[in-house]
């Protein structure tokens, strides 16, 4: 672990569930801006199939042009949705961002979300997110079927690909299979950025396996500084590295009725941070418009003043601002072909 | 004396380069298939030329050939809807077409999705249903390749209807009300979650050249994508299709016909004709040609020499070999009727290949090429085109800068976008709401 951890900040985009839903993009892109000029690592933008809304990758890929460097991570269901779609959105969005994008995995636990979609009853959570765990990694396999090198435009001898570097996933899941390889080429981080909202247990399992974020809510920062060790334990039983795990709390913010103001935020997050409780912070801002600009203008200054948060950015992609590797493809030394 | 009638306008749109053939890789202008900047100059190149939509393709599985990825032409392309809402910010009033599959989609989560589109666009969003029903594009999905060929269009019917049920199902002032739908394909209910769009329907666009195809487009699309690209089928097809229109109580002006062409210009004719016959060898390299065979005899001629004769054993009806793309329907006769053209003028394979192929639709020095697309559309042979362009990104430049002008000058095209919307651009009718 390095001597100075880096502070990870982000924040949501969505109106709350209450109040007519936004439709227009300049709104979106005007906070996206405000975002990007505060330095926040990434922004999320909510959905479910059963809140007033548009599509949140559209949205975010409607943004995307009109920012330069910030992350943006819509939420993405994977119950009533085609897996093989998802990723190629999810792909297409970092082609779009040249880099940016990332995923919130999120399931549709309703019955009133399943008739929407007319195909199957709602199973139990904990399978849901057993499928969405199949979802990430099926996503993941689809993303590295073609190897960065697999384009080659060889005109001696006719082939625009490599097809020994496209591969076949032939992945067979609990309630689907996907033969691939992705229409897509292998997305600018390789691997788009993976977020689980782990605060409901039933997802925990799957963030641990999955997610290079993990979002968590607790309410001291000793509850935090346990999740996120429970966490890595489990990460580390996936064989996985928790260096590149980034755990950041989730909290609503309301810098109206915050006492202190943002000040004390400020104070807060730099103290949870300092004690090594998680990496970061996901903001919900109670109003965005007004929430994120006194957030943006007063408690970042603080923590820019402490050496906390960046004044630019350094890197050009999602991956670089966490300090996530880009990870190689998963079939890149096999040299078997499609 | 009463002055003449107006002349009829042309409507132009632009498809990205596509993942065959006719798209020129090896030329060395040629740019990525996949980098948001090629998107965002050929949008803005078609916005400039006050085009009314950019189109693209889709593709849900890669080509495979004798059980091996299709490796000859571009591979890979981005998911369309997804580079559309990004092209919105970069464009202002250029329509954005989609191609999406009925097929693999499903209606609230496709309309959904269109709906989103038209408002980041503030109204420019389209949608060109397609279908399919191969079991080999279905290995990507959760509903396999179940769907009988026959049911293409039904599904693809009732799949636009309840689409158009849930865009009315928020009033004209904003407030949603539930919905149900209980079909033979789809039973569904609940909520919209998108108020009405701009557009309140997203244009609809309809490919595909079948009796079913035709009576679909005339019963529920705006715009009707074909590919016959002369005069005589032009207009036999524009009659044909305007005929059916009364039946569903529609006037021949609320579905537009536009043929997808491609287009080769020079300073002269002359000069714009060995261009064109320069393009057309390098569509067809010697392993293409090669391909192109195997995809007519279904066999493996993987040992024949592009540049020998054509081979004397006869095409395999019942080949597997090609996977991902439409076979011809006799290839028995194709054949026949190759080995006739290789004989009678003395033609190699890669030759004959490139003698078949079809010849670019407009050959000519821009005022050439300007003439021919009037005639078509004052013939009645279309409403106008769709146009192919054979390089990634800037295959659409030329005929922007030097026919466009031309056109204008006819007084056949637009010299400024009139309204904001596709639907505008299109002269189209407001989608009635149905409340």
């Amino acid at each position: 672990m390095t001597s100075i951890r880096t502070l990870h900040l982000a924040a949501e985009l969505a109106p709350g569930p209450e109040g007519p839903p936004v439709t227009s993009a300049a709104r979106t892109v005007a906070l996206a801006r405000l975002a990007e000029a505060a330095g926040l690592d990434f922004l999320t933008h909510d959905d479910s199939f059963a809140r007033p809304g548009l599509d949140a990758l559209a949205v975010l890929a409607r943004v995307a042009p009109e920012t330069r460097s910030i992350g943006l991570v819509p939420t993405v269901t994977t119950t009533h949705t085609e897996p093989f779609h998802v990723q190629a959105a999810v792909a297409t969005l970092d082609w779009v961002s040249r880099g940016r994008a990332g995923w919130r995995i999120a399931v549709s636990p309703t019955g009133a979300e399943a008739r929407l979609f007319g195909r199957r009853p709602v199973p139990p959570a904990a399978e849901l997110w057993q499928e969405a765990g199949e979802v990430a990694e099926v996503a993941r396999k689809l993303w590295d079927s073609w190897e960065d090198d697999a384009e080659i435009r060889d005109v001696a001898t006719g082939r625009f690909v490599d097809r020994r570097k496209l591969h076949h996933v032939n992945f067979q899941g609990s309630t689907f299979s996907v033969k691939g390889p992705s229409i897509v080429p292998r997305p600018p981080q390789g691997n788009p950025v993976t977020v689980v909202d782990a605060t409901r247990p039933a997802a925990r399992e799957t963030a641990a396996h999955h997610a290079d974020v993990v979002l968590i809510r607790a309410g001291s920062a000793e509850e935090a500084a346990g999740l996120r060790a429970e966490l890595h334990r489990a990460a580390r039983a996936h064989g996985r590295d928790p260096g590149q795990l980034r755990v950041l709390l989730s909290a609503t913010v309301d810098l109206d009725t915050y006492e202190g103001g943002p000040g004390a935020l400020a104070e807060l997050i730099a103290g949870w941070h300092g004690g090594g409780a998680v990496d970061g912070f996901h903001l919900v801002p109670a109003v965005p418009e007004r929430d994120l600009a006194r957030f943006a203008a007063d408690t970042v200054t603080r923590l820019r003043d402490r050496g906390l948060l960046r004044t630019a950015y350094e890197g050009t992609t999602l991956r670089d601002h966490l300090g996530l590797v880009r990870p190689a493809g998963q079939y890149a030394t096999t040299g078997a072909g499609a | 004396m009463s002055t003449p009638p107006a002349r009829k306008r042309i409507h132009l749109a632009a498809h990205f380069p596509g993942v065959n053939s006719t798209t020129v890789w090896s030329d060395p202008r040629s740019g990525s298939q996949i980098d948001f900047s090629s998107f965002e100059h050929l949008a803005r190149t078609a916005e400039r030329g006050l085009f009314d939509f950019f189109f693209l393709a889709e593709g849900l599985r890669l080509r495979e050939h004798n059980g091996r990825i299709h490796d000859l032409d571009v591979v890979g392309r981005p998911e369309s809807i997804t580079v559309l809402n990004a092209l919105a910010a970069v464009t202002d009033r250029l329509g954005l077409a989609g191609t999406v599959n009925a097929t693999f989609n499903e209606p609230y989560e496709l309309a959904r999705r269109l709906a989103s589109l038209d408002h980041l666009s503030a109204g420019r969003a389209a949608w060109n249903v397609v279908t399919s029903s191969d079991a080999f594009t279905g290995e990507n999905f959760r509903r396999g390749g179940y769907l009988d060929r026959a049911d293409r269009y039904t599904r693809a019917a009732e799949f636009l209807a309840t689409a158009r049920e849930l865009w009315d199902s928020w009033t004209p002032d904003g407030r949603p009300r539930p919905f149900a739908h209980d079909g033979p394909q789809f039973g569904i209910e609940g909520e919209f979650t998108v108020p009405r769009s701009p557009q309140g329907h997203p244009v609809v666009i309809q490919a595909g050249d079948s009796a079913e195809g035709r009576e679909f487009a005339a019963s529920a699309a705006d715009v009707i994508f074909t590919r016959h690209s002369t005069l005589e089928a032009g207009r036999e097809f524009y009659a044909d299709v305007k005929g059916r229109l009364a039946r569903y109580g529609r006037e021949p002006g609320d579905l537009k016909i536009m043929p997808g062409v491609t287009y080769v210009l020079g300073d002269t004719d002359a000069e714009a004709q060995e261009e064109a016959a320069e393009i057309r060898r390098l569509q067809v390299s010697p392993q293409n040609a090669i391909l192109a065979l195997e995809q007519i005899w279904g066999r493996d001629l993987s040992g024949y020499d592009p540049d020998g004769p054509l081979p004397d054993v006869d095409p395999d009806p019942d080949s597997a070999l090609v996977q991902g793309r439409v076979r011809v329907a006799d290839p028995v006769a194709v054949a026949r009727k190759w080995r006739a053209l290789s004989e009678a003028k003395g033609l190699s394979i890669r030759q004959t290949v490139i003698e078949s192929a079809g010849r670019q639709s407009f050959v000519g020095s821009p005022a050439t090429v300007a003439a021919a697309l009037e005639e078509f559309v004052a013939t009645d042979a279309a409403d106008g085109f769709i146009l192919v362009p054979h390089l990634t990104p800037g295959g659409l430049d030329d005929f922007v800068d030097r026919v466009v002008p031309l056109l204008q000058e006819r007084g056949v095209f637009r010299t400024e976008y009139a309204g904001t919307t596709l639907r505008a651009h299109l002269g189209l009718p407001e989608p009635v709401w149905k409340g």
